[in-house]
């Protein structure tokens, strides 16, 4: 690792954006959560499990997870069009992913799960900060979870990996550029989530791992002590 | 029709042993045979088999504006239809996720693996640019679509030729082609699925096997080493023991594919 590799925000590398989680932050859903990595914002919502329609999409071996990721149109510099795109279809699907390998849905035939989750404001590493909310938002619904899923960001800026990537690192263009790589994790160090867009060598990404173990403890951190707290002030 | 579970359970029983159905190795593919230029309408085009499944991928070249965040480059969008044709499991109507999903890593593994020199294609800067599209239908599905339609998206880029272009009255002249090639590297970035059933790691997986699965990963990379893009699919979870055993079961899996179709990218 080299010593003199600066980050713009002064953070060290492996050092994750300021956190914050709190859980019930929406009444009316069973379970509702906001996660943030510095300037990047998520909430999200649980509703269920409810009676899946229409009764033809219901499945009698398991419940279905649904999750609907949307970043608000203003959530970033030049306004979204409302609405879903490719993008935010796959991010759907990587939360659901990312989340089912801890619930039990098995013991859910013919139900859903809805879970909704937007994005306020957006500084890169939206989909992990959602993650994180949908995991938070899910436990607080009371959901069954065999185990917590922590989510964050490794970044490969030119030659050096750094924890926790913000958009101006994601826009990184010296050398060898940005490589992105979320990763979503469950307490228990299993991989639930896992994506990468860059360059890399497959050795390398051996570090990487190693990293988001380390990272994804942080989060897991957090994310507890945001349901400790909401037990305490009674909500 | 899904398979059924005494099959799921049995081929999951199998691999556990090492074995496979139709008796290839853990990491061997189907036989892959493709054929270039089934369409003499499209700039480029390629028919690619891995066993029984199969993919047609054309490639259509237009001039359009750059997007204002890349002015001096050129465009290239990719999409999918997994056609009802292809199996009695698609339904006509707007793309749903799988096939959005497929448009997607193939076009990520393009991009990033940085086959096409985008700066190549650029006619005049932030005015007029090439506009590459790269259209993947599927015509047989017997699992492992995805690799399939990776290959096929190489070989029609690697095969298309621009068309004419009258600069004067700003048309395309189709039907009239050029010599002159899409810009494409020597570095060739494939894509590979692996799957995680039962205990075992596996490439090229058959619709049956796909149907066992809860954990894959696409990786698109090259031969040396390097990986361009990645993701985690399914339902399921990997330790990172696991992942570590993908990662160089799809290096591997790279290298092997690429002895396949290397004669195309001579």
């Amino acid at each position: 690792m080299t010593k003199e590799f600066q980050r713009a925000d002064g953070r060290g590398i492996e050092d994750i954006r300021p956190m914050k989680a709190k859980v019930g932050i929406i009444p009316n859903a069973d379970g509702s959560a906001m996660f943030s990595f510095g300037g990047t914002v998520a909430i999200a919502a649980v509703y269920g499990p409810g009676k899946m329609h229409p009764q033809h999409s219901q499945n009698p071996e398991k419940g279905t997870l649904r999750c609907n990721y949307n970043m608000l149109s203003f959530s970033v510099t030049d306004r979204i069009r409302p609405g879903p795109s490719r993008r935010s279809m796959e991010i759907s699907k990587i939360t659901e992913w990312a989340l089912e390998p801890v619930l039990m849905l098995k013991n859910y035939p013919n139900m859903v799960i809805d879970v909704h989750i937007h994005i306020l404001q957006a500084d890169a590493s939206t989909r992990c900060a959602g993650i994180n909310a949908a995991a938070l938002a899910l436990a607080h619904a009371g959901i069954p979870m065999r185990d917590m899923v922590s989510s964050v960001s490794i970044g490969k800026l030119d030659k050096q990996l750094v924890v926790d990537v913000d958009k101006h690192e994601e826009d990184w263009e010296e050398g060898e550029g940005a490589t992105d790589i979320p990763i979503t994790m469950t307490s228990g160090e299993n991989i639930t989530h896992m994506q990468l867009d860059g360059k890399i060598d497959n050795g390398e990404l051996k570090k990487v791992l190693e990293l988001a173990r380390k990272s994804t403890k942080k989060v897991y951190e957090v994310q507890k002590k945001a349901l400790k707290d909401s037990l305490n002030t009674g909500k | 029709m899904k398979t059924p579970r005494t099959t799921g359970n049995r081929i999951i029983e199998y691999l556990n042993e090492g074995k496979r159905f139709d008796g290839r190795a853990l990491g061997e593919f189907r036989e892959i045979s493709i054929e270039t230029d089934i369409s003499n309408k499209a700039e480029g085009s390629a028919r690619v088999k891995i066993g029984k499944t199969e993919v047609v991928v054309g490639v259509k070249i237009d001039v359009a504006a750059p997007y204002p965040d890349s002015p001096n480059k050129g465009n290239l969008m990719v999409t999918s239809e997994l056609l009802p044709l292809s199996s009695s499991r698609f339904e006509s109507g707007p793309p749903k996720f799988p096939a959005i999903e497929l448009g997607r890593l193939v076009d990520r593994g393009i991009r990033e693996g940085k086959f096409v020199d985008f700066e190549k294609l650029c006619i005049k800067e932030g005015e007029k640019v090439w506009s590459v599209f790269i259209d993947i239908y599927s015509i047989n599905d017997d699992g492992n679509l995805l690799d399939a339609a990776g290959i096929g998206a190489l070989i029609a880029l690697k095969t298309a030729k621009l068309p004419k272009y009258d600069e004067e009255t700003g048309k395309v002249l189709y039907g009239e082609l050029t010599d002159e090639n899409v810009p494409v590297s020597k570095d060739v970035p494939i894509i590979t699925t692996i799957h995680k059933i039962g205990d075992s790691v596996i490439a090229d997986p058959t619709l049956e096997e796909e149907d066992v699965s809860e954990v894959r990963v696409t990786i698109g990379g090259s031969c040396e080493g390097k990986v361009f893009s990645m993701q985690k699919g399914g339902s399921g979870m990997l330790s990172v023991e696991d992942m570590h055993e993908v990662l160089d079961f799809a290096e591997k899996a790279r290298k092997d594919v690429f002895s396949k179709i290397e004669k195309y990218f001579k």
